[in-house]
């Protein structure tokens, strides 16, 4: 299994990093080096296995159904890079 | 009937219609098109070239009732100052993991119940990934392959008796998303995580759905449903509960046509508009020579039509993988069982229990069962402390006719009421038992409404008590018609003139006298 | 002063409680260290200030008798462990001068216990990476110098390289991805340091670098806080310079924590206590799936000698099978992907971090995170994109998946069959050098942990110990795994196999 450059794009975009035309040859060659490395895997009889769920047999632990986080806005936005009125702001989603 | 004998529920009052429409057709329970069931005509939309059938599934997201989110601890109350529902976790900063909250697993259980649902002992989270500003994760955790909750059914009462079985695919648990404001600003965007990572159901339902008006019923129905078992508060205006609506259509007896998502309809009424909206458009499409693209659109109520959404460059691949900060989900019968047992009565058996136990018609008994707190209120009428019935059917008038309208009048809900059920059950045992007339009953009601009091009390202080007493009542007659000997004479030829006369007592006696009394004495010295 | 930094962590805190010197001392002592020692870029970012009044609190508590486990040790953190008000940057440019507000759990127990923070260290971007040549901050160098080189030469070539914006190619690498961790515990800038390792970080750097690590059992430390990369497969653990000093480091990191829902319910056990229980009646596997075509003749002499002093110690060898042991690094270079595409995905300039400008919020992100991203992170993150993406989800994470379950069976039976651990080599080499696999393919650089994924597939625990030297005089580590949660076990194997090996003499300080 191997990809061609408009997977290379098209997997770019849908990773959200911006591929510039001069690097999709290189990461094509890179990501098919992988690929052809994991092609290893065919060749595991997996018929009737289970995929591992659990590294180790637990139960899924819950919480109890009360307060015990937020109002702490200031901390939220701290880091942002940029905000208002503790808001996050973003350029658009052009719709 | 018909309906009655399916059901095996001993149901009553459905109506026993005969029509072609009712009740084999409302076997749909097979999206898939059952193409050999019967179809409604009165349903199929008409157009130039004939009849279309139209068929609607429904996914609704409806957000669990519960303090702190799905994941995370922080607040789900509505409001609040932006991002201040909102932890480390909600704001997806680095390292931070999630941690199921187990009243949100109950209350999806709940449903499932309510439902009539399977159950799913074990259950996958899964991560749904794509990016969006209000998406902080760049995924929504959701469940995709297991679901907590299977098949189940909504049954759905339309207007004229009939009947339908919505089936119900599935049910899931997943994060609601963060919003974002764009008109607050020319180039930026706002995005508040207060929403972010409350938890949701996705109740996904079969295209079993013919019309607008099935598609209204249903949801009310749905509604219902959660607002009875306190799973969701069904609040559309809050956005608590919303709908994806599917449409397709096709001519009667053809497979299943191409189908198109309306996104996030937020109340019934756009629901039913959005519906007959998109179909129209759909025919429209076709009957021009074109065919429907799967598409996701939205409706706009102000032109009364959808319109595709433009950020469509390509399908999204959500490329769902199990989540794995989490295990499967895993209980067993017990906890359901337990769950079961702590139900309260839902609203198709406490609308057959109303028609058996107090004798009420299906559409009164409907009408009560609407909302639980109405129900509540009309069995703490219906019945009084010691737990003996009053009059089932005088209750429900009451309570639907009298109370229901004032309240609806005032713009007031039933926690509101200035009237007590205990008042307004005082007030039907005095009619009962005669002490006062269906008219000053009234008089009594308005007076508990805007003064309060105990409606025995009031009526001995106010001297309310209507009188029986049949010698007064003929005193009262002979002086009437003493006073008006030429009336008296026509209303031998003229027997509507009894209700003059009747009229006439009643204001000499106050109001007091039984009118019936006084009807039936009048009519014998009358001569009528 | 000197002679404090070469002190063990166990004789540090021996000499603590016996008031041979106070906390501060023996904290400033590392600072200075640290200080001079920047070369080796082990450290991304020195928190001196902290560490004293840390070590201030200490002595006030040994003085009133009320020392904690770790009270008064400097340890190094590993940059990927989120640090209250300490910035945090996973060895990324994304992250920025992203400063939590918020404590890792490992770490919020290391102050529990009392230990003092020296500083963040270096480490591949993202956990990604077997050299630590993936950093943001420019490469870590292995205080282990290539043979025939001297410190003259050395430094030269690092200051020269740095005013060249180069990496200053000839050193060693120290591995990784917890490159900066291991040097600074083999060059003695922190008496221990904690590390993560997801397919042998932990493990890999501490064998090129001549000192012990553990990468404990999935689920026995919380990874809340902690950076996450591949979620089902990292774990937290120690490097140190002996056995006892991961024991001790280990049972202050892990425990049960209610906020990461797979960390394990079972207590701590007490982890030194079990260092020096030896090794006689144990059953240790020599599975022959690790003997590799073509495996240095070294490599196999090492492993040889372990198998020797833990017989002489009172173990017996056995041969077993773990037939799918091949198969573990291609699922693996599947698994952690294909997690990481996902776990990386809030990296994306709105809520902290790096924000490179876009005409719209898709334009942002892609911007973002082109200049965000070093190529190793991108080169994952594409290909865990694509082999979930729509009609791939079951040739490749389903099936790589399923290929755990056998990975994990293997192991499964040959416990059940009796054996109490594994011991392998830790590592195909030695340390290469810095820049030496830049050309080759990415699946050269994967290959160095061809001997560790199969435990973090498996999901088990695993410890490399020094073992030797190569022709070089470069450190050799073996590798010994267990049953879940039997760390002990392997405190007291590999405390066998340092005892025969005898202590590994660290290099001499020429960074400074």
């Amino acid at each position: 299994m191997s990809v061609d450059a408009t997977t290379v794009k098209r997997v770019a975009h849908l990773a959200r990093i911006a591929l510039p035309e001069a690097e999709v040859e290189r990461m094509q060659g890179e990501l098919n080096a992988i690929l052809g490395f994991v092609e290893e895997l065919a060749k595991v009889d997996v018929e009737g296995v289970e995929p591992m769920t659990s590294v180790t047999p637990m139960r899924l632990k819950q919480r109890a159904d009360v307060v015990t986080e937020g109002n702490i806005a200031d901390a939220i936005i701290a880091n942002a890079p940029l905000s208002d009125d503790h808001y996050f702001m973003v350029p658009k989603v052009v719709e | 009937m018909r309906a009655a004998a399916r059901d095996g529920k001993g149901l009553k009052g459905i109506g026993g219609l005969d029509r072609k429409s009712h009740p084999a057709n409302k076997q749909r329970t097979n999206g898939a098109g059952p193409m050999n069931s019967p179809l409604d005509h009165k349903k199929l939309l008409k157009s130039a070239t004939g009849d279309w059938e139209i068929v609607i599934g429904m996914e609704i997201h409806a957000q669990v009732t519960s303090q702190a989110k799905l994941f995370s601890g922080a607040s789900t109350a509505f409001g609040g100052e932006p991002n201040s529902h909102v932890s480390f976790i909600d704001a997806a900063m680095p390292g931070m993991l999630p941690v199921i909250n187990e009243e949100c697993v109950r209350q999806a259980i709940r449903t499932g119940l309510g439902l009539k649902a399977k159950i799913n002992h074990r259950s996958v989270f899964d991560r749904k990934n794509y990016f969006y500003p209000d998406l902080p994760q760049g995924y929504q955790i959701s469940q995709y392959k297991s679901p907590i909750v299977g098949e189940g059914e909504v049954i759905v009462d339309l207007p004229e008796g009939e009947r339908i079985r919505v089936g119900i695919e599935r049910l899931h648990l997943e994060q609601d998303a963060g919003k974002s404001l764009h008109d607050q600003h020319a180039t930026m965007s706002h995005v508040d995580l207060n929403r972010s990572g409350v938890a949701l159901m996705e109740i996904v339902s079969k295209p079993d759905l013919r019309s607008a008006e099935e598609a209204r019923a249903y949801v009310t129905k749905l509604r219902t449903i959660l607002r009875y078992l306190g799973t969701c508060d069904g609040d559309m205006e809050k956005g608590n509960l919303r709908a994806d609506v599917n449409v397709s259509v096709r001519r009667p007896g053809e497979p299943l046509g191409t189908r198109c998502e309306i996104k996030n309809v937020n109340s019934i009424r756009f629901i039913g508009q959005a519906i007959e909206a998109e179909a129209r458009r759909q025919i429209g499409v076709i009957e021009d020579g074109g065919s429907i693209e799967q598409e996701t659109r939205l409706f706009d109520p102000v032109k009364g039509e959808t319109r595709a959404m433009r950020s469509k460059e390509e399908a999204h691949d959500y490329r769902y993988f199990p989540d794995p900060d989490l295990l499967p989900l895993e209980f067993d019968q017990a906890y359901v069982d337990e769950l079961a047992s702590q139900l309260p009565e839902l609203p198709d058996a406490k609308r057959a229990r109303f028609i058996t136990e107090y004798a009420l018609s299906a559409y009164d008994a409907s009408v009560l069962v609407a909302e639980r707190a109405n129900a509540d209120y009309f069995e703490a009428v219906a019945k009084r402390d010691d737990g003996k019935s009053r009059d089932g059917k005088a209750a429900a008038n009451w309570v639907i006719n009298e109370l229901f309208g004032r309240l609806n009048k005032e713009g007031r809900a039933i926690d509101a009421s200035p009237v007590s059920a205990a008042q307004l059950g005082g007030l039907v045992d005095l009619i009962g038992e005669g002490a006062i007339s269906g008219k000053i009953a009234k008089e009594l009601f308005e007076i508990l409404w805007n003064e309060g009091g105990d409606p025995r009390e009031l009526v001995e202080k106010r001297g309310l008590r209507q009188v029986t007493d049949m010698g007064a009542i003929e005193a009262a007659i002979d002086a009437v018609i003493a006073a008006n000997q030429d009336k008296a004479e026509q209303a031998k030829a003229k027997p509507t003139l009894i209700g003059w006369f009747v009229g006439q007592v009643m204001k000499s006696t106050g109001g007091k006298a039984n009118p019936q009394a006084v009807n039936e004495l009048l009519r014998q010295k009358l001569g009528i | 002063m000197t002679e404090l930094i070469e002190l063990s962590l166990a004789e540090a805190r021996d000499g603590l409680e016996a008031k041979r010197f106070s906390a501060s001392e023996l904290v400033r002592a590392h600072i200075s260290a640290v200080e001079r020692a920047r070369l080796l870029n082990a450290y991304v970012l020195e928190t001196p200030e902290k560490a004293l009044a840390q070590a201030s609190e200490s002595d006030a508590r040994l003085k009133r008798g009320e020392a904690r486990p770790l009270e008064g040790l400097p340890i190094g953190v590993k940059d990927l462990f989120c640090t209250k008000g300490v910035r945090t940057t996973a060895g990324s440019a994304i992250l920025g001068n992203f400063t939590p507000d918020y404590e890792s759990t490992v770490t919020s127990q290391l102050w529990r216990d009392g230990a003092v923070m020296l500083g963040k260290l270096n480490c591949d971007e993202f956990a990604m990476g077997s050299s630590n040549e993936t950093s943001a901050f420019g490469p870590v160098v292995s205080p282990w110098l290539p043979p025939n080189w001297d410190g003259a030469r050395a430094r030269a070539t690092i200051v020269k390289a740095t005013a060249e914006r180069a990496a200053p190619a000839g050193l060693l690498v120290p591995g990784g991805s917890s490159g900066g961790s291991a040097a600074a515990v083999a060059a003695r800038l922190c008496l221990a340091a904690t590390a993560t390792d997801t397919g042998g970080s932990i493990r890999q750097p501490a064998a090129f670098t001549g000192t012990v690590g553990m990468k404990p059992t999935y689920g026995r430390c919380s990874r809340f806080g902690t950076v996450a990369f591949a979620s089902s497969l990292d774990q937290a653990g120690p490097i140190a310079r002996t056995v006892r000093d991961c024991a001790i480091l280990l049972r202050s990191m892990a425990g049960p924590d209610p906020r990461d829902s797979t960390s394990a319910d079972l207590p701590v056990p007490d982890f030194e206590a079990a260092v020096t229980r030896g090794a006689k009646g144990l059953k240790i596997g020599i599975p022959k799936e690790y003997r590799m075509d073509g495996m240095p003749e070294e490599i196999e002499k090492l492993w040889a000698d372990g198998g020797r002093w833990l017989a002489a110690a009172g173990a017996e060898l056995i041969d077993i099978s773990l037939p799918h042991t091949a198969y573990a690094l291609p699922a693996y270079y599947i698994v952690a992907p294909a997690e990481a595409s996902s776990n990386l995905a809030r990296y994306d300039g709105v809520r902290y971090g790096l924000r490179v400008e876009g005409g719209d919020v898709i334009e942002m992100y892609e911007n973002t995170r082109a200049a965000g991203f070093g190529r190793e992170v991108k080169r994952r993150v594409m290909i865990g994109a694509y082999v979930l993406s729509a009609g791939y989800y079951d040739a490749y994470y389903l099936r790589a998946q399923k290929t755990r379950t056998l990975i994990k069976r293997d192991f499964e039976q040959v416990f059940a069959a009796g054996i109490d651990a594994v011991l392998t080599p830790a590592t195909p080499t030695a340390a290469f050098g810095i820049g030496e696999k830049a050309s080759a393919s990415p699946i050269e650089m994967y290959l160095n942990d061809v001997f560790t994924v199969t435990v973090n597939m498996a999901g088990l625990p695993g410890i490399s110990v020094p073992a030797g030297c190569d022709a070089k005089g470069l450190p050799l580590g073996l590798q010994l795994i267990g049953r879940p949660f039997d760390e002990e076990t392997l405190f007291a194997t590999a405390k066998v196999i340092e005892d025969a090996a005898g202590r590994m003499v660290l290099p001499k300080v020429w960074w400074e």
